[in-house]
Parts: structure tokens; sequence; C-alpha cells
């Protein structure tokens, strides 16, 4: 069922989504967006810049956290303007070979604001992984009927 | 390296077009782990009301990103990209990026910020589709209509951050 604004009320909450991590999933991201950055798959180059082992690109934790919002919509289109800042890395451990997840991510929303004349709801999304907000002012406008 | 701080205020004008393919659009939304049917059936994008598949909210950054290298890889600017770190992004959309697109993107300079010894900059990148024919753009129709603004904050960590 697509949300209407008028049936929605600030706090309510959109639902969550537990995000599983790999290093491949890293390097699936970096060749589909171009951004090869060596932090991002290169565990000598990233512990060399000061970092704690190979981390999550920023864009990629904004990319699969807003998934919640465009299902939640039923149109991906409908999210017209996304933003956040990032605040932690997501260190992503080398689980190569075995079944687990290099980290977690969690995401969640609620509506944050709701604009009538403009046919518009505010969706705030909180984004922890290990249990540190990782984005902060993590929020995406979506346009509904 | 420092930071040039007349950077603030400089432009970059559209450069190479950025064909947007559906291949792409169905590797990106993997990417990022999204599973709705507008990124992946063409059917399902026009049951929406789109005449092509839908690419997920920040495939922009792809274009965005192009653009901000020009900046980056401008040895004037006075950028170390290994002591670079993404600080904030949004993208603002002024319609949905659709398979098919022609995009190209205007970079602006917004900011320049001295923080530490590193400095914060902010740039802005304008996302149009070209709308003529490719012949037409061949002749030089630059005709365009306004998909997505797409504005980061980067932190260039100075000596010792």
């Amino acid at each position: 069922m697509t949300p209407t604004l008028a049936e929605l009320t600030i706090g309510q909450d959109i639902g969550s989504r537990s995000i599983d991590v790999t290093r491949t999933d890293l390097v699936k991201y970096a060749g589909a967006s171009g951004d090869f950055n060596p932090i991002h798959w290169n565990e000598a180059f990233a512990t060399s810049v000061g970092l704690p082992g190979v981390i999550a690109h920023g864009m990629f934790t904004m990319g699969s956290a807003v998934q919640l919002v465009t299902d939640w919509a039923g149109d991906p289109a409908a999210v017209i303007d996304f933003q956040t800042r990032f605040t932690k890395p997501v260190p992503v451990a080398d689980t190569t070979g075995t079944p687990d997840a290099g980290a977690v991510i969690e995401v969640s929303g609620a509506i944050g604001a709701l604009d009538a004349d403009a046919g518009t709801a505010r969706v705030d999304l909180t984004v922890l992984s290990a249990g540190q907000k990782v984005l902060m002012k993590a929020q995406a406008v979506v346009r509904l009927a | 390296m420092t930071i040039n701080p007349d950077l603030q205020g400089r432009s970059y004008p559209a450069a190479e077009v950025y064909d947007v393919g559906r291949e792409k659009i169905r590797e990106f939304a993997r990417a990022v782990k999204a599973t709705h049917p507008a990124h992946f059936d063409v059917a399902a994008a026009a049951a929406l009301g789109h005449r092509d598949l839908v690419a997920p909210p920040t495939f922009a950054i792809i274009v965005a990103q192009r653009a901000d290298a020009q900046l980056i890889e401008d040895p004037d600017a006075g950028i170390d990209f290994s002591r670079v770190v993404h600080a904030d992004q949004r993208f603002v959309h002024h319609r949905p990026i659709l398979a098919g697109d022609r995009l190209v993107a205007e970079l602006h300079v917004d900011g320049v910020r001295a923080m530490g010894g590193g400095a914060m900059i902010t740039t802005r990148s304008e996302i149009f589709a070209l709308t003529a024919g490719a012949d037409a753009v061949a002749a030089g129709d630059d005709s365009r209509e306004a998909v997505a603004t797409a504005t980061s904050s980067i932190l260039v960590r100075g000596e010792g951050q």
C-alpha cells in the first residue's frame, strides 16, 4: 500500500531494515559507482592512513539506507531530496570465505515533518553500525499523493 | 600543500556527456542493495508512469563525482586526494534520472573554509539532461532540462589531522 499524506503523523515509524555488508559488497559498490579509493578495499592502505581497517564508502551507507524509504514510498522517483552528514566510518571486517557479515548497518525511519502545501513528507533516518550513529541528519523528502 | 583560497566561486563547465544505461542502473541498484522493481523491470517502471528504468536516489553521485574530479585533479586547487574525507552530501531531484538520459554536470565551488591545517570545500553539481537529439547535439544544440542538484562537502585534512 502506498502511503498518503493525510494518514501520516509526525513521529510515525515507517519501519526498519538491517543491511549485512561484506568486503565483496564494497568492491561491487566501487565498481558500480566508480569510486576506487583504496581505503574501501585495501587493508594495508587503509591502516597506513590511520583508519582501523577497510571502511565502507559513505555513499554506500547513504545509498543503501534510503531503500527503506523508496520501498515504503512505493516509487523511487518519489524521493525528491535526500541528504546526510557522514559522522563515523563503518569498518568492514574481512569475512571472506565465511557466511558472516563484516559489518551490519541498522536503518530505521520516522516521519520528521509534513508539508501539505508541497505534498511532501520528510522521513528522518537513524542509521547505526556497531551501536554508533554513522549518519547524522539523514533526511529524505518524499512526494506523496 | 595548501588549498587555494581563490577556489571559492570558481566553476567548471559541463564536460563529457554521461549516458545513463539500463544495465548501469541495475548494477548500481544491486550495489546499494536496492530491490525496487522500478530499477530493474521496464514494465514495472512504466506502471508507475516512467518512460524507462528509474535510477536509485543516490545514482547522481556517479555524475557528481566525475564533475568533482575536475576540481580535485586541478593542479591549481592544491587538493591532496589521499587526504579527502566526504563530510556531507545532498541530492535534490528536479525530476527522476531515467535510463536513456544523456546527462551533463556543471560544477560550482560554493565554499572554501579553512579548518585547522586543512579546509572544508563545498561543491554543487548542477546536473542537466540534454533534450536535443544526437544529431542536433553534434551540431551544437545544447538544449537541456534541469534534473538534479548534488551538493557535497569534502574535508581535506591538514598535516597531522
